[in-house]
């Protein structure tokens, strides 16, 4: 369990103080992927580096299954990194150093001797899908495979956890779903937890359990995907779901409500019987459905007719029909 | 007389070999030493650096100031005072071995900053990620640094092996050997220029036969350059 407790980052130049973290309060659960989503320079960077004292944090605690991390030494430290694995959006590899011994290094570290070190690296390259490119070098694969080899050498030392940060930003969109699939699969095969950075919403969607929204050094919300996801309570998260309101069209000025589904009310024609029901036409302004741990979530964005008298009927309409909604700009 | 009966007539006599054979040995051997010494001396520069691994900035600050002053002297006013020192090492401020010193000297700052440059050169990232590993600084400077910075430290090594080839002959001004005191001792002393173009001919020739084993070994051990 990683557990961050009124963790704050001040930076400090000659002239003045940088606030990247300011009381922040979370906790990771073992087996779980956890998802820290944010904008860029929100500070979620930051943070993750602070879940392995890549950064020291100026104020607060990190708690790694209950040991807290400013109060190791510096060798305990070292020695705890090798429980904690991770991988980059750069990819980091040693570009003189073959595949194979690149996912040696952190053995190498560790102490594990050679032939050993050797027969776990290829395990790793078998587990992530390069056991024939074990003599190439950095130079000679593609994003996505030097992704893969990265996530190799984070396995080595058999850590309990991953940190990645924003680890699938520089790949296309296939080869983000190919690694994000390869990490939930470690997550499930090994138990290892998993702990991702990312600004991408389809990232926490993929593969997130849980997710914190970060904004502006604080941290927004938190709560499982699907109830961020169908219920966003802060701006933040609802404009990282909801993509800006630019891509509406120019519309005739009606009542904009959200209407929310959330799995039991997914399924059947719902705008369909509500325009037959109310005799009322209503323009549709955005729609959007997600999977999300085998249950269907939606969202549709609708606005009212200018009629009033239609308006309310329509609003009469859902409410009796059990289909959650609000009001939107 | 022909450009090759001058050469032939000093090939016969000893004294091109001779020549050749000092100017090469008292190359090497400075570059050997003054590498010796400037590896370690870049390395402490990097890692003292405001944004380097360990920063110690006065001693950044007072290293550099050292490397500096160095620097700034002109190699044949260096070599002029720093004959006592030569004395006082070698035990003579004459031939080879008080030239060597000198050499050494003019060089182990140049290579540090040289060692310096090269090891800036490496991602961030990729330091970050053997921080990440559990790496501690020195296995970071081991086995990261300098494996990863390799291909340059040689480049850096090539470049100043040449430079110090061009100060041995310059050495020769007061009293140092090979093809340099040829060329200004048979060569302009003695009004012969036919004497040394055959100098600079071979002098030429030397760099070149560096630079391409030089670059010959940077292909192989840089693995960044796709087969």
């Amino acid at each position: 369990m990683i557990e961050l407790k009124h963790l704050g980052k001040t930076y400090r130049t000659a002239d003045q103080e940088i606030v990247a973290l300011d009381d922040i309060n979370l906790t990771i659960r073992d087996g779980e992927i956890f998802g820290i989503i944010g904008l860029s320079g929100a500070g979620k960077s930051t943070l993750v580096r602070c879940i392995n004292l890549l950064e020291v944090p100026t104020s607060g605690e990190v708690l790694v299954d209950g040991r807290s991390l400013t109060k190791l030494s510096r060798a305990e430290l070292l020695k705890l990194r090798q429980s904690i694995g991770m991988i980059f959006q750069g990819f980091n590899l040693l570009e003189q150093r073959s595949v194979l011994r690149n996912v040696c290094f952190p053995l190498e570290i560790a102490g594990v001797n050679k032939q050993e070190a050797k027969k776990r690296a290829r395990e790793l390259l078998e587990l992530v899908g390069l056991s024939d490119r074990e003599t190439s070098y950095p130079s000679q694969l593609s994003g996505g495979q030097k992704q893969r080899v990265a996530i190799a050498r984070a396995l080595a030392t058999n850590p309990r956890y991953i940190l990645c940060d924003e680890a699938t930003s520089a790949l296309d969109p296939n080869t983000t779903r190919q690694i994000l699939e390869l990490l939930r699969q470690i997550n499930k095969d090994l138990g290892v937890t998993i702990v991702v950075i990312t600004h991408e919403m389809k990232v926490i969607d993929q593969i997130c359990d849980r997710v914190a929204v970060i904004d502006h050094s604080h941290i927004a919300e938190e709560g499982r995907v699907s109830e961020v996801f169908t219920n966003p309570r802060s701006e933040i998260a609802r404009n990282l779901i909801i993509p800006r309101e630019r891509t509406v069209l120019e519309t005739d000025g009606g009542k904009r409500l959200r209407l929310k589904f959330d799995g039991e009310t997914t399924s059947g024609p719902h705008i369909a019987e509500m325009i037959l029901a109310c005799q009322a036409p209503v323009s549709i302004l955005m729609a959007n459905t997600k999977e999300l741990d085998g249950v269907i979530y939606g969202y549709t964005i609708i606005e009212l007719p200018t009629d009033s008298h239609q308006a309310d009927k329509i609003i009469l309409w859902l409410r009796n029909s059990g289909i959650a909604f609000e009001e939107v700009e | 007389m022909q450009f090759s009966d001058i050469f032939m007539k000093l090939w016969n006599n000893g004294l091109i070999q001779k020549g050749i054979w000092e100017t090469v040995y008292m190359t090497g051997i400075s570059t050997v030493i003054s590498y010796i010494l400037g590896l370690p001396l870049g390395v402490v520069l990097n890692v003292t650096d405001r944004g380097g691994l360990h920063p110690i900035p006065w001693l950044n600050k007072l290293l550099g100031l050292i490397v500096n002053f160095f620097r700034s002297i002109p190699f044949i006013v260096l070599m002029v005072s720093m004959l006592p020192v030569a004395k006082f090492i070698v035990g003579s401020s004459l031939g080879n071995g008080a030239m060597i010193v000198m050499l050494v000297i003019a060089a182990t700052p140049y290579i540090a900053r040289m060692v310096e440059s090269s090891l800036q050169e490496i991602d961030a990232g990729v330091i970050e990620a053997a921080q990440a590993i559990g790496c501690s600084n020195l296995q970071i400077v081991t086995k990261v640094l300098i494996p990863e910075a390799k291909p340059s430290l040689i480049t850096g090594g090539i470049i100043s092996m040449v430079t110090i080839l061009g100060y041995s002959a310059m050495a020769a001004t007061i009293g140092g050997t090979g093809l340099g005191q040829i060329a200004i001792v048979y060569g302009h002393q003695r009004s012969k220029p036919d004497v040394t173009w055959v100098c600079v001919l071979l002098l030429v020739i030397i760099v070149q036969i560096i630079q391409a084993v030089g670059t010959a070994v940077v292909h192989r051990t840089d693995k960044r350059i796709r087969q």
